[in-house]
């Protein structure tokens, strides 16, 4: 689980590293202008960290994770000159420009007298021959992967000038079995399909896991006891409740960004109205109040307002509402029907599912409803959950003829999608905030 | 749900693969595959009645004789004419056997997307059982439950499936809410 005496731990532990060359010049070169769209890939040397077997295992991950945003291109080992022996000491610039390496990671991995693994890393800008960053983190062996993470975090974050997304995990409905029997757990994984388990284990269908801000808890729906309904899981405990005791379905849940409520979807015969649950008091507040199914609720990440589809007025379109209900107003006008809106996590854009013309798309609109981008479109592409920098999403699609679904990430801009590695079938991804 | 754009050339392979035609062909099929007496659900899962020799007042007898099963037209919820006619006979069948509760399931098609699909299911569910209670069925023995698209009959990537799937299936006992 996610022991926050770990990351305390971690972040108390990191220190930054005293640069050995003189500070960045002005004219530094690597710098990557994120918001360009499809961006050439910076060449970056990634050496294995000192010593031995686990050294490499991160270093490989690190290169791994920037890999996968397209935003870097790692450079082959095999061509590396300068074997680094000291990564502390400046390095031979020269043997790195010569390879075309703008930038150069360096690291060390050694173990502590009480048994804790100690990280450190530097970046260095080889043209500009200095050291970009460097820091240090302290950790129990067994979360090497993570340490991972966090240096691939912090070399993203020092070269684009964004929040790094390594460091998260996915929630997630692992699908087996055949189309007409099959058996959804919830399951939980790293961003890169690394350390995946499952959360449930049982029959009963279970949909829409969705984390809480702390990522301590997720909610989803089970249709345990054939009562289909809204649950919370305490991901350290694995303890289950249900939220509410509503005379109907609950389903479509999500937290408000301050983690205090759950606002979810009650049906009642033929319609689907939006209640908020308040964790605490238990108190539970409508909505809205039509004759027709709103669903998929999203609130903005200031929690000022909220997102969410409706067919009131015929197919489904995205709305946003005051997160009082007040001044509900349609956002989308394009050809087609909308649906899944999902605030992005810096506020500026809703993504969603488009059906238009027998096909699925995942796209971005502002939150006006103007500058629709369609990111990716296909036979079934649905769902989409950002990543918490709001520069990738992540979703599901089930190809024609394919036996499930999988989990596909892409790039804001609509470059860089890649499949996400899963045991089986999967969708329903929903990404974890980051741990600040 | 999603509308599905039929194109002009693909309407007589839509026609011609009428899902009561898909599923007349597939009730001969095991007929005359087995001659074991009944295959627990086979006809129920195609909704259509074939001479069974089903004890009268059976789940057997309600699945085969009366059909359990009413369809639906895409992002549709109202009940059509031929589902109007299977429900009469499941009102008669209840009012028959007065014993049974029944809950009412109600399936989407797998174009549409999960959440809405779960609230549509429901709608049909619940249509079917204002039906039901218009022809006389005590809504205290009606329950309903949605399962959206999460569990199709049939499995195919086009109209043939995606219109057995919509559906509403009457089953007696189970546990809606």
């Amino acid at each position: 689980m996610i022991k926050s005496s770990f990351l305390r731990a971690l972040m108390v532990a990191a220190g930054l590293l005293a640069a050995f060359v003189a500070a960045t010049p002005a004219n530094a070169v690597v710098e990557i202008n994120i918001n360009k769209g499809n961006v050439e890939p910076l060449p970056i040397a990634i050496t294995d960290f000192l010593q031995g077997e686990l050294g490499q295992k991160i270093s490989d991950v690190v290169a791994a994770d920037l890999k996968r945003s397209g935003l870097f291109k790692p450079i082959d080992k095999g061509a590396f000159i300068e074997k680094i022996s000291n990564p502390d000491a400046a390095p031979r610039f020269e043997d790195w420009k010569v390879i075309n390496a703008q930038a150069l990671v360096t690291g060390r991995v050694t173990q502590e007298a009480d048994g804790r693994l100690k990280a450190e890393f530097r970046l260095w800008d080889t043209f500009a021959g200095s050291q970009m960053t460097g820091q240090q983190f302290f950790t129990q062996p067994e979360n090497w992967r993570r340490v991972a993470h966090i240096i691939a975090d912090a070399i993203y974050e020092r070269v684009t000038g964004e929040k790094g997304y390594f460091d998260t995990r996915v929630v997630y409905v692992a699908e087996s079995g055949p189309k007409t029997a099959r058996k959804r757990q919830l399951a939980m994984m790293d961003q890169d399909g690394a350390n995946a388990r499952a959360l449930t284990n049982s029959n009963d269908l279970v949909l829409t896991p969705r984390f809480s801000p702390n990522r301590q808890e997720v909610t989803y729906m089970s249709f345990e006891n054939n009562q289909p309904r809204v649950y919370l899981l305490q991901l350290e405990t694995g303890q289950r409740e249900v939220v509410g005791n509503f005379p109907g379905m609950t389903f479509s849940p999500r937290f408000s960004p301050d983690g205090q409520r759950v606002i979810m979807s009650l049906q009642q015969e033929g319609n689907a109205n939006i209640y908020t649950m308040d964790l605490r008091s238990r108190t539970t507040t409508r909505l809205t109040s039509t004759a027709a199914i709103d669903t998929a609720p999203s609130y903005s990440p200031d929690g000022s307002q909220i997102a969410f589809e409706s067919d009131r007025g015929g197919r489904q379109q995205i709305y946003v509402m005051g997160a009082d209900g007040s001044g509900q107003r349609r956002i989308s006008f394009g050809d087609g029907s909308y649906s899944t809106p999902v605030w992005s996590p810096r506020g500026d854009l809703i993504a969603f599912t488009k059906q238009s013309g027998g096909k699925f798309s995942i796209g971005v609109m502002k939150t006006d409803g103007s500058g629709e981008r369609i990111l990716t479109t296909g036979f079934h592409n649905e769902g989409p959950t950002w990543a918490p920098n709001g520069r990738v999403l992540m979703f599901f699609r089930q190809n024609a003829g394919a036996g499930g679904p999988q989990l596909y990430s892409i790039d804001l801009t609509g470059y860089n999608e890649q499949a996400v590695p899963t045991q089986g079938f999967a969708s329903d991804p929903a990404w974890s905030p980051r741990l600040e | 749900m999603s509308r599905i754009d039929t194109p002009a050339a693909g309407r007589m392979q839509t026609i011609a693969r009428n899902p009561v035609m898909i599923a007349l062909v597939m009730t001969l099929a095991i007929a005359g595959c087995s001659t074991k007496k009944n295959i627990p659900g086979s006809a129920g899962e195609l909704g259509l009645g074939g001479a069974g020799a089903a004890t009268p007042g059976s789940q057997q007898d309600f699945t085969v004789n009366v059909g359990d099963r009413i369809f639906f037209d895409t992002d549709s919820t109202s009940v059509r004419a031929d589902a109007q006619q299977t429900l009469d006979r499941q009102a008669q069948w209840l009012a028959k056997y007065p014993n049974y509760a029944v809950t009412v399931e109600g399936h989407a098609d797998e174009r549409g997307t999960r959440e809405y699909n779960l609230a549509l299911g429901a709608r049909r569910a619940a249509s079917t059982k204002e039906y039901l209670i218009s022809r006389g069925v005590p809504a205290n023995r009606l329950k309903t439950i949605s399962y959206g698209k999460e569990k199709p009959v049939a499995v195919c990537d086009d109209i043939s499936c995606w219109s057995q799937n919509r559906r509403a299936v009457t089953v007696l006992g189970g546990a809606g809410m």
